[in-house]
């Protein structure tokens, strides 16, 4: 079970993000689950400064940018 | 440079639309023609190179950097990076609290958020396409020295008992860098910001290039040297006073203003009023009371703008 966490306060680009990393992990036949995670304190805990962020059972991969749909598969195949 | 685009544009205007090479309206469509494809180039290219500079300087880098310098030093190199690092009020906020947060001083943090909007890219590629070079150097160090100033003085005033809606007792060490970029993630990368900006600001590139091209060619010289000029001691504050609620529309704003000093607004207006528009901004104010009371905001925003009005006052009088 992955545990998908988009990072972001709301703004477009943490939606798309949110869709096309949900879009990706069902493409690949993931067991996951998603969570949004908008409140500042617990975004900047993880030590992430640019939104949108997206950590997989915690751990930041890739912030401040919405990645292609090809490395967000790459990332969520490899993550453990 | 831009021979090519200006043989380009006398075709399409003279040979294709049939306008007379002396005409207003000739004279009109011609500059309409040679600056928005001038500017689309330049705003492409520009902002690709940027944008691949930044995959090399994520924040949390740029935190790292600025940490490590004494207080004054920090103040320099925090509005050096906050140049080159994109300001979206979308990400203000971490950003904010994740220089707070480490640790690193609340003057130095704000030499970085005043120089991260305020000058930006595509404010000063408008800049050089439509003023020269000479004037984009010249907002670009103003806009630096006010940065670098405004902190200076925040940071004196020792206001961080200002700060408020999250917990100041937290520090946070680790930085998170996201996962090392290959070459072609980090020009995947550049490509898509070159779109996405571009894709925000060409209405407003064309419309202001529009109206910018109609007062160039059926305003009067000097027209507006008579409300607007050096000699007017209220332009310069009125011109800040009115950039503030244009925000983030600098692609939009500068061929008009361009148009407008070309009809006798003194430069110093002008600057300051380029510099009201992309360095304080009505969202940027509404996000950051968030993290801060709402005296210091003023505070900030009041020193800023007295920046500004100063920067006008100087440069009216030294270029007059």
């Amino acid at each position: 079970m992955k545990k998908i966490q988009i990072l972001g306060m709301g703004c477009a680009k943490c939606n798309s993000l949110y869709a096309a990393a949900e879009a990706a992990a069902k493409e690949l036949g993931l067991e996951y689950e998603m969570e949004k995670i908008s409140d500042i304190e617990k975004i900047t805990e993880m030590g992430v400064m640019m939104t949108p962020a997206i950590a997989v059972n915690g751990e930041v991969k890739f912030a401040g940018r919405v990645p292609s749909a090809e490395s967000l598969k790459k990332m969520l195949s490899e993550a453990k | 440079m831009f021979k090519p685009v200006q043989i380009f544009a006398d075709w399409l205007t003279y040979s294709v639309f049939g306008l007379g090479s002396g005409t207003l309206a000739g004279g009109a469509v011609n500059f309409f023609v040679f600056d928005t494809i001038k500017i689309f180039l330049l705003l492409a290219g520009i902002i690709f190179a940027v944008s691949m500079l930044r995959t090399f300087l994520p924040p949390a880098k740029v935190r790292e950097i600025i940490l490590k310098k004494s207080r004054f030093s920090g103040h320099l190199w925090a509005a050096a990076l906050g140049i080159i690092t994109p300001f979206c009020t979308c990400s203000a906020i971490p950003l904010f609290l994740g220089f707070v947060q480490t640790g690193i001083p609340l003057g130095v943090t704000f030499s970085f958020l005043v120089a991260s909007p305020m000058i930006n890219e595509v404010a000063l590629i408008m800049l050089f396409g439509m003023f020269g070079f000479k004037i984009a150097a010249l907002y670009a160090l103003s806009g630096y020295v006010i940065a670098v100033v405004s902190g200076l003085i925040i940071g004196r005033l020792g206001l961080e008992h200002l700060l408020e809606g999250f917990d100041q007792s937290k520090r946070i060490k680790n930085a998170v860098f996201g996962t090392e970029m290959s070459w072609g993630e980090r020009s995947a990368f550049a490509v898509e910001y070159t779109k996405d900006i571009l894709k925000t600001v060409w209405p407003y590139v064309l419309i202001g290039i529009g109206i910018g091209a109609w007062i160039h060619g059926y305003v009067p010289e000097n027209f507006l040297a008579r409300w607007a000029g050096a000699d007017k001691w209220y332009a310069v504050p009125l011109a800040t006073l009115v950039g503030i609620p244009l925000y983030s529309n600098a692609a939009g704003v500068i061929p008009l203003v361009s148009a407008l000093t070309e009809k006798g607004v003194a430069m110093g207006t002008t600057l300051a009023f380029m510099m009201a528009v992309t360095g304080l901004s009505l969202p940027e104010f509404l996000i950051l009371r968030r993290v801060m009371k709402l005296k210091l905001l003023f505070v900030f925003f009041g020193i800023v703008g007295a920046g500004i009005v100063f920067t006008g006052f100087l440069f009216n009088f030294v270029m007059r």
